[in-house]
């Protein structure tokens, strides 16, 4: 068994939960709040509990307001939990001890950490200082990383002039300087086109696999996910509902599978088979029970001409939607 | 200290991009020192030319001096910490193995050095305006630059502890207002200290506040002998140690609080 003080990240029972005023609508209860306030308890995160491996890339997906990022802020720091415990790297995260935070690294999506109005080299150079990163070691990787993003003409531009995709790309490059063995990523395609996510996709693999960093990634792109994790933490409303392998999502939370079928003489009834999606005189979608699926394609094969046939899982964005929308979060399958 | 000239570069960089509202606010310096010129020279000429032992010439040199050292002690406001914490904008510092105080207090020393070039024109309007008497003497001047700085760290601490209070209350800005008003009369930003009552200076005495202003301005224009130069850079320590030993001690329990709302 791996001794707990290796495993990078461990959480614990962890939970967080937020004081937040409340008052009814109009002008009367306004003033009223003025002489008493009255607040809500509202949990964001409840008891959850996961470990990420080194090397790990871990994706932590959820609805908006599902506990994600409260969860993350608290593994960087930034929150002090209610209650239970996480360690990072051997740490508590909300002691921000500089030992920690000199080996681990944020990024979210949505904000911008380099200096707005300077080129994101001086930025570069300031996070040189703040980390205490050794002159040749910065001068190495950051020509790297500008090298492999082909940053170099917009590195010396002022942030504030960049493109969000560019931001991006910067804010990157200046969260890995200091090669951080853990890295928090928080929507870090949000808003880029399908290029730009890719680039960055692949940016953050290569140096997952170069330097055998542990990544918790959040990103509401199915495109991220599954091009990047092998596993996945899914919660909701503050709990965690799934904690395995992203093949294991739809076994667990779709009961279906999509075959794909194309024919010249495609039966009438395809309705009795499954849910059809798609219909045409030579092509057609049918969804059915995974348990069906060999018993339907070999109707399919014995009653048509059948030109091409595949078998599909359920699209991982259908999946997550199905996990979300389940009131229970459970299986979609109402039978079982 | 690595970190420091960094930090102080990035803080210079920074504000060399906005040189013009530099000037502009040094432009704007001018108005507040100047009406309490025009009002205070107007006393001392109908009293024959001097009021409570000062001449016009040196309250002239009094609030030239004043707008350097209100450049100076300029810091990072409280109601800008109500804006940081209620945006959640002091995520992207406690992310980094370097305290928020560093950050900003580098940011505004570096930014300094530019709202010093913007302020020569200023002090040279003001100087062939007023007609100012200066003592160059060396002890007046190298107690003068000290002075300066250390009314710098004791206003940023003063401000920085009291920006605190956010953490607890969304009033922060009346409070900064109260901060506002006691310092206008208790720090010889209105006036010197000798043209109060008896009973504010006396007060002024036991708080922090006359050490970013009248203190360094009476280093530099001559009204303070070597040894209370000496003993105020004591005080301006004193007070420093002080308000860093509130702050760490609330700041210990202020960040508990903290939401860090949004992304």
């Amino acid at each position: 068994m791996a001794n707990p003080l290796d495993i990078p990240v461990v959480v614990d029972a962890l939970s967080k939960t937020f004081k937040v005023p409340v008052r009814e609508a109009g002008l009367g209860q306004s003033v009223m709040s003025l002489f008493k306030r009255e607040f809500r308890d509202v949990e964001a995160v409840k008891e959850i509990r996961f470990t990420l491996d080194t090397g790990e890339i871990v994706g932590f997906l959820g609805p908006n307001g599902a506990g994600k990022t409260t969860t993350i802020k608290m593994l960087t720091g930034l929150l002090f939990p209610t209650a239970g415990t996480a360690r990072v790297l051997g740490h508590e995260p909300w002691r921000r001890e500089k030992e920690l935070l000199r080996r681990i690294a944020l990024v979210m999506g949505q904000r911008n950490n380099l200096a707005w109005d300077l080129p994101a080299v001086d930025s570069f150079e300031l996070n040189k200082a703040i980390y205490g990163i050794p002159e040749d070691v910065f001068q190495k990787r950051k020509g790297e990383y500008i090298e492999i993003l082909d940053v170099a003409d917009i590195a010396t531009k002022p942030i504030r002039n960049l493109s969000l995709g560019e931001r991006m790309k910067m804010e990157i490059v200046a969260a890995l300087l200091h090669g951080p063995e853990v890295l928090f990523l928080d929507e870090p395609t949000i808003g880029l086109d399908v290029t730009m996510q890719r680039r960055l996709r692949q940016f953050i693999l290569d140096y997952n696999a170069q330097n055998g960093a542990t990544v918790l990634l959040t990103s509401h792109y199915m495109a991220d996910v599954s091009a990047m994790v092998s596993r996945v933490v899914v919660i909701d409303h503050g709990s965690i509902l799934y904690d395995g392998p992203l093949a294991g999502l739809s076994d667990r939370f779709s009961a279906h599978k999509t075959i794909r079928v194309e024919a010249t003489d495609l039966p009438e009834d395809l309705g009795q088979l499954g849910r059809v999606l798609e219909r045409n005189p030579a092509r057609a979608s049918i969804e059915v029970r995974r348990e069906d699926v060999s018993t339907v394609a070999g109707h399919l094969l014995a009653v048509a001409t059948v030109t091409d046939l595949a078998i599909e899982e359920t699209p991982l964005e259908d999946v997550i939607d199905r996990v979300f929308t389940s009131e229970s979060g459970g299986s979609d399958d109402t039978q079982n | 200290m690595r970190y420091y000239r960094a930090g102080m570069r990035i803080g210079f960089q920074r504000e060399i991009q906005y040189r013009v509202r530099a000037f502009l606010m040094l432009f704007g310096f001018m108005i507040e020192p100047t009406i309490y010129l025009v009002v205070w020279t107007s006393v001392a000429d109908a009293q024959g030319g001097e009021i409570a032992g000062l001449t016009t010439g040196t309250l002239a040199a009094y609030y030239i001096v004043w707008t350097l050292v209100r450049v100076y002690n300029l810091a990072y406001a409280p109601d800008a910490w109500e804006w940081r914490i209620r945006e959640g904008r002091l995520n992207e510092f406690l992310s980094q193995p370097i305290h928020p105080f560093h950050r900003d207090f580098t940011f505004f020393a570096g930014a300094k050095f530019v709202w010093t070039l913007a302020w020569i024109p200023v002090a040279v309007f003001l100087t062939l305006i007023f007609d100012p008497v200066f003592d160059w003497a060396v002890i007046n001047v190298v107690g003068f630059v000290i002075a300066l700085w250390g009314g710098f760290i004791v206003r940023f601490l003063m401000l920085y502890a009291l920006g605190m209070i956010n953490f607890w209350t969304t009033r922060g800005s009346a409070i900064f207002g109260i901060f506002i008003a006691s310092e206008l009369v208790l720090s010889g930003r209105l006036v010197p200290l000798e043209l109060m009552p008896h009973w504010i200076s006396d007060i002024a005495a036991w708080l922090p506040f006359k050490w970013t202003f009248q203190f360094p301005i009476d280093t530099f224009i001559g009204r303070l002998s070597p040894q209370e130069i000496v003993s105020g850079i004591g005080f301006q320590a004193f007070w420093s140690i002080v308000l860093a030993l509130v702050f760490v001690l609330v700041w210990n329990r202020a960040i508990r609080r903290y939401g860090a709302v949004g992304n």
